[in-house]
């Protein structure tokens, strides 16, 4: 920062269209050189800026390690930073209560996958009409690298010094066979079809899941010998299959590969309509007359 | 045109590396957190694209299209 500038005054003079959205006193962010978090960030600012979203409507809710930290504190909305792994039981929490919010989830693989793999995949199964952004960076990179379940086979890391012998989570075709609303999966380098995505996952009624591919160059990227933004990016745009093409490729011929596109888009009743709809239905038979009629709704 | 936020750079060389027409090239100057900020060298090769802004982790590069 320039000599003698106090800190508001620089950011009150920043200009980027989208710094209507970010807490500009906070920034810079406190992401690494070439961390994907500012990528995904930047991506998640455009949709709601071009969908008009109210600022009042949405409500992030996002859980402990780096990519939590998109949501909050550098997105300027309501949100509900929670604890590690259950930043899906909060928002489902939020979205009963408050249906007409938009709920959205951003968090880590760690986050959502590691700790609170079960919460992921039973609000899938109920479609409950939250949006989760996972931002798979494939390590835990804020603890300093230790192994996740979506870390490949054979690397090695903090806790896995000789190579990792698990095979890794294939997130997106998991979440799709729960039963979600609507699966893609992305890149960061693929920002103007993910920008797309988002804005599709916005609007869809029920979970909408979006994996984002997502670079870490100090705490995985040392690992592979990719120790900057820029060759991981390069090895995204190398390494990505389309989805359709996909179909035609024999398994070897995938190995190493990510597959992005949409995955799933389907019709299906979603949770907390039910769930009203239930207690209506039961509050009407006990009380005897209509919601019209109560004094207390 | 573009205009770029130098102090909220931290030099990751995306923008470098990834700009189709090659606009931007590493400053041999540090900014105030010593790192080596882009400088749009090419200015008027730059087609407005908009890949640079998107790709920027930082929010230090805006393009502006006339």
């Amino acid at each position: 920062m320039p000599e003698g500038l106090d800190r508001k005054e620089v950011a009150e003079k920043r200009r980027h269209r989208l710094f209507k959205y970010l807490r500009k006193e906070v920034l810079p962010t406190a992401f690494c050189p070439g961390c994907g978090c500012g990528i995904v960030l930047n991506c998640y600012a455009h949709p709601v800026d071009e969908l008009q979203l109210d600022p009042n409507d949405i409500v992030a809710v996002t859980g402990i390690g780096c990519s939590s930290w998109i949501p909050s504190p550098y997105f300027l909305r309501d949100t509900l930073h929670t604890t590690h792994g259950r930043p899906i039981p909060f928002a489902t929490g939020v979205k009963i209560m408050q249906p007409e919010k938009t709920v959205v989830v951003i968090a880590g693989d760690g986050d959502l996958i590691g700790i609170g793999g079960n919460h992921l995949i039973h609000a899938a199964r109920r479609n409950v009409d939250i949006k989760v952004f996972l931002v798979n960076n494939l390590i835990y990179g804020m603890t300093g690298g230790q192994l996740a379940p979506t870390t490949p086979l054979g690397i090695s890391t903090t806790t896995s010094p000789h190579g990792n012998v698990e095979h890794p989570f294939e997130i997106a075709e998991l979440i799709a066979a729960a039963g979600a609303s609507y699966v893609a999966r992305w890149t960061t380098y693929h920002v103007f079809p993910l920008m797309e995505s988002m804005q599709m996952a916005l609007t869809q009624k029920g979970f909408c899941f979006i994996e984002i591919r997502s670079q870490c160059p100090i705490s995985y990227g040392r690992r592979v010998g990719k120790r900057t933004g820029s060759e991981a990016l390069q090895e995204y745009k190398e390494s990505s299959v389309r989805i359709e093409d996909a179909t035609e490729m024999s398994p070897e011929e995938l190995v190493g590969k990510i597959i992005i596109g949409k995955l799933v888009k389907r019709e299906k009743e979603e949770f907390t309509d039910n769930l009203r709809k239930l207690n209506l239905e039961l509050r009407t038979r006990k009380i005897g007359r209509g919601p019209e009629e109560w004094s207390l709704s | 045109m573009i205009e770029i936020d130098e102090e909220l750079c931290k030099g990751c060389g995306i923008c470098v590396d990834f700009c189709p027409l090659k606009v931007f090239e590493t400053s041999d100057k540090i900014n105030s957190r010593g790192y080596y900020p882009p400088l749009p060298v090419k200015e008027k090769d730059c087609v407005g694209c908009r890949l640079c802004e998107l790709l920027c982790p930082e929010f230090s590069i805006i393009i502006i299209n006339e």
